[in-house]
């Protein structure tokens, strides 16, 4: 039986070292950690940091080389630029607020009321992301655009001519519509994470109703609410598909990918507008994840939390939150709605809805030019891989390599966040059309290689943190023990630690798989001919067309698919009840 | 099962993380079929002494011996040993038969002799017939008896225990450390025990060595350390002591008289106290067990009294521990037993202690 003593003790006397032991002191690096590290930066350097590197070195070196500002000078001079700037901020600002108008009340009543459907709420709030906004706008033109069901509707029933679809006005509510999950998603964490004595708290010193929401939920769910918004911000911006589905083009994406594509690639504005691309983004990200990393005061999480479920909603309080639900995940589907009717019409022009029905869009998108779907599926899997290899590698350095470096490498593998697809895409042509392949006697920019390697640094990040989340979970002395067993260290990895990341690594494969089969703003720069275009691309060359719409819309009905069945799929094997599709 | 215990040496072992320095120019030898712990509070280097010895952490410098050999550059997989961590660490996604046999496997024995030895290993641990559970539906206790058989079963030269015990509540602890202590007799196996716990090390080993800062502060047989520990940190961190500056006065053959700062005179047993002279400066140390609570009128009875307040009571129902003001103004602790007894005194009423000479030891400086 030990009794505290209260007693301060002695230290043990300062012993000299022997000086030996001097001598031996070194700083503890293992070789074949420092190797993989060496391969690692090596990989990342080229990918990674070269492309985005030329595109700065472009946009700041004068006409007779050095460094000079005066590009950027002259971009906050130039009428177009400007506009375009101004837009891509306006359209960003205005889609964060009416994502914000949509998803707030959602995350309220699901977080604390508890109603019949709840579950199904949170379920169909988070469907939208599943639709990339692309594909969306298409099936809004068909509904809100000029000879849209609405406008026809409206023009028919009240004589009013709408025009919801015009300019800006269309880009911010197609995406409105796609980002608002992510706000929806990271507040009503908040929400649930907020410490219920927190609340009671506020209760008891005579805080109630509205002024308890206004003097303390709020200000605790602020942060989070914060972050969500930025990220959205940063996707909206960087979201190029929809100003070119809506052939709206003043805007900072489509016009760096005009100035590449027409003036050419050695055009300096393109590269500046980049530049400005990507500062909006760093800027956007760096405030967001300041913002994170002071939020822990509020969600307190000392003790056991008070059990999940809110206060239980009966009459006419029931029926408005219902009715508010329908209203708002109505709308949000409309997109999904119109997409897979558009899919199946023959002719669907001047009316309500198509006036002739046809499996005809599918056949010409499967049979007659199956190309994009499976080149999508081709360069969507070679991402997958290649990033999960990588960010397995780079996690378990990251974790349990004993070599410096660490934070470089972190930091390298993580810049794609902040990049804007524009300039991965743009930075990409620069960097590899000078390299040509000796076998085939092309450049590296013009294959389809170059398609998966873009994806696949743009997605890293992803696959980066699923490995680094499932190698959290393998307590370092499973691996000690392993190796204690008689196992040497590859094959403690294989036999130990392989099988118990593998899950969570795979669903950041399919986290990357998903999102490389949708995306749009890399792609668009880097396709040189179409018969290697994937389905991205598919989409907006079908949009193009009043005919190819329906063929348009069946590509962006297998996209959904491929997006829906790899987001459950992911969330399936990550073991984790929740969305793990957050940024 | 057919063990080959071996003899570990550690000479001169050294190890600093960063600014910190774990381990101080350790050397021990422990001996053959030795249970050996190490004791200390955390922070004191032992789990790093362990890790070094199991070649999960190489030293800065020193040697580590088995039998003479220098194993100081081998891996672990090298070092044929069995290890049990502190919290298991069994493969969650392998059987409790795949847990066990893995070690096996690694040492390519003979399919058809894998299946007799692990099931073996589960007898050894009383688990016979869980080999197809996961861990995750095992309780706590069976987890532990699964690490350990996985340790054995290979028939490993040493034996590394790193805290095995302290992730079971106090019961099943209690229960497995006598579990742990049979087996470990019956296998003759040399092993190497870490803990912060005292009752385990004093119960489990057959020598102990006491860590401190890095450092070792003392190494001997249980009753060694306890009963005569070589400095005040390991009277303190083994069974807690009371420490009381003074100086000797007078010897003789029976007896040392030592003067108390407050002028108070003690008499220690000089059979326990050998090699003290007059004049030299001493702590006397006490342990909170030995000082019986007496009325301040009481009489002496021969033994040594010390006069004071009563400043604290905690009541604990089998045993009841006091903090006491003595006149001088140090505040000493006592733990009596039979406190329904010892109720009488009241907090703030003066109180006496009473302890025999041979209670008393004496630490050479002062404190």
């Amino acid at each position: 039986m030990s009794i505290p003593a209260p007693l301060p003790l002695p230290a043990p006397p300062p012993v000299p070292l022997p000086a030996r032991a001097a001598l031996r002191w070194r700083v503890a690096v293992d070789p074949g950690h420092a190797a993989l590290m060496a391969i690692l930066l090596a990989i990342l350097g080229v990918f990674v940091v070269l492309p985005i590197g030329v595109v700065l070195k472009v946009a700041l070196t004068g006409a007779e080389g050095g460094m000079t500002l005066s590009h950027l000078v002259r971009f906050f001079h130039t009428p177009l630029y400007m506009e375009s700037l101004v837009n891509s901020l306006v359209a960003g600002l205005w889609t964060v607020a009416i994502g914000t108008v949509l998803a707030l009340p959602l995350a309220f009543v699901v977080a604390r009321y508890d109603f019949p459907g709840r579950m199904l709420v949170v379920t169909l709030a988070t469907l939208p992301l599943v639709i990339p906004p692309f594909v969306g706008a298409i099936a809004l033109m068909q509904i809100f655009g000029r000879a849209g069901t609405v406008t026809l509707l409206f023009q028919d029933l009240f004589g009013l001519r709408l025009n919801i679809m015009e300019g800006l006005r269309g880009i911010i509510l197609a995406q409105a519509l796609h980002f608002f999950p992510f706000i929806f998603l990271t507040v009503t964490t908040a929400l649930m994470n907020v410490d219920r004595s927190l609340e009671e708290m506020g209760q008891m010193m005579g805080a109630r109703g509205w002024r308890l929401q206004r003097r303390v939920v709020f200000p605790l769910v602020l942060p989070s609410y914060a972050a969500g918004a930025l990220l959205t911000f940063v996707k909206a911006v960087d979201d190029i598909g929809t100003p070119f589905i809506l052939g709206f083009k003043n805007m900072l994406g489509p016009q760096a990918y005009l100035r590449i594509t027409t003036v050419g690639r050695d055009d300096v504005d393109g590269y500046v507008i980049c530049v400005v691309m990507v500062i909006i983004s760093i800027v956007c990200v760096l405030a967001s994840n300041w913002i994170v990393s002071r939020r822990e005061y509020a969600t307190l999480q000392t003790g056991a939390r008070a059990p999940e479920g809110g206060r239980t909603l009966t009459g006419w309080r029931l029926t408005g939150v219902l009715g508010m639900c329908a209203a708002i995940i109505g709308t949000a589907l409309i997109p999904h709605l119109g997409v897979v009717l558009l899919s199946f019409s023959k002719v669907w022009s001047l009316s309500y809805l198509p006036s002739a029905y046809t499996l005809g869009n599918y056949a010409e998108i499967f049979l007659r030019a199956p190309r994009f779907v499976v080149n999508t599926l081709v360069y969507s899997v070679g991402a997958a891989l290649l990033s999960v290899v990588l960010a397995a590698a780079i996690a378990y350095l990251l974790q349990r390599g004993r070599v410096p470096g660490k934070g470089l490498l972190d930091w390298i593998a993580m810049m794609p966040i902040a990049l804007p697809g524009v300039v991965v895409g743009v930075g990409f042509l620069r960097v590899f059309y000078g390299i040509t392949l000796p076998w085939i006697d092309q450049p590296l920019a013009a294959t389809w290689v170059i398609f998966v390697l873009a994806y696949m640094v743009r997605r890293l990040p992803y696959a980066l943190r699923a490995s680094h989340a499932a190698l959290h979970q393998v307590h370092p002395s499973l691996e000690d023990a392993a190796g204690i067993a008689g196992a040497p260290r590859l094959r403690a990895f294989r036999r130990v630690v392989l099988p118990l990341i593998l899950g969570g690594v795979i669903a950041g494969g399919v986290l990357v798989f998903v999102t490389a089969a949708v995306e749009f703003s890399a792609t668009i720069i880097l396709v040189s001919r179409i018969e290697q275009s994937p389905l991205a691309y598919g989409i907006y060359i079908y949009s193009q067309s009043a005919l190819g719409r329906g063929s348009a819309a069946a590509l962006g009905v297998v996209a959904i698919v491929i997006v829906a069945l790899g987001t459950y799929l992911a969330n399936r094997l990550s073991g984790r009840g929740r969305m793990a599709f957050t940024l | 099962m057919r063990l080959q215990p071996v003899d570990v040496e550690v000479r001169g072992l050294h190890r600093r993380f960063r600014d910190a320095v774990a381990v101080h120019d350790l050397s021990l030898l422990i001996q053959r079929g030795e249970f050996f712990t190490f004791l200390g509070p955390s922070g004191c280097g032992k789990t790093t002494t362990l890790r070094m010895i199991a070649g999960l952490l190489e030293p800065d410098a020193g040697e580590i011996l088995f039998d003479g050999r220098d194993m100081t550059r081998v891996p672990p997989w090298h070092r044929n040993i069995g290890m049990v961590f502190q919290n298991y660490a069994l493969w969650p996604h392998m059987t409790v038969f795949e847990n066990v046999a893995f070690g096996l496997v690694e040492r390519r024995a003979p399919r058809g002799e894998i299946s007799g030895r692990v099931e073996e290993a589960l007898r050894l641990v009383g688990l016979e017939g869980l080999g197809s559970r996961l861990p995750s539906q095992l309780s706590g206790g069976q987890q532990q008896r699964v690490a350990l058989a996985r340790a054995v079963v290979v028939e490993p030269a040493l034996l590394l225990l790193d805290e095995p015990l302290s992730n079971l509540d106090a019961k099943l602890r209690v229960q497995m450390r006598n579990e742990l202590v049979k087996l470990q007799r019956q296998l003759g196996i040399t092993t190497i025990y870490v803990t912060h716990d005292q009752e385990e090390a004093l119960m489990l080993s057959t020598r102990v060595a006491v860590m401190h800062r890095g450092h070792l502060m003392q190494i001997g047989s249980p009753q060694d350390v306890y009963e005569r520990p070589a400095d005040p940190f390991v009277a303190d961190f083994l069974g807690g002591a009371n420490f009381l500056p003074g100086a000797v006065r007078a010897t003789s053959g029976e007896g040392i008289a030592v003067v108390l700062e407050g002028g108070e005179v003690l008499h220690a047993s000089a059979s326990r106290n050998a090699g003290f002279a007059a004049g030299e400066r001493v702590t006397v140390c006490l342990r909170p067990e030995v000082l019986d609570l007496v009325p301040a009128d009481g009489a002496a009875d021969g033994g040594n009294v010390l006069h004071g307040t009563l400043r604290l009571r905690n009541y604990l129902g089998w045993v009841m521990t006091c903090e006491i003001e003595l006149r001088g103004g140090a505040l000493i602790r006592a733990q009596a037993a039979n406190p329904r007894v010892q109720l009488r005194f009241a907090e703030g009423g003066p109180i006496a202690v009473r302890f025999s000479p041979e209670d008393v030891l004496l630490l050479p400086g002062s404190a």
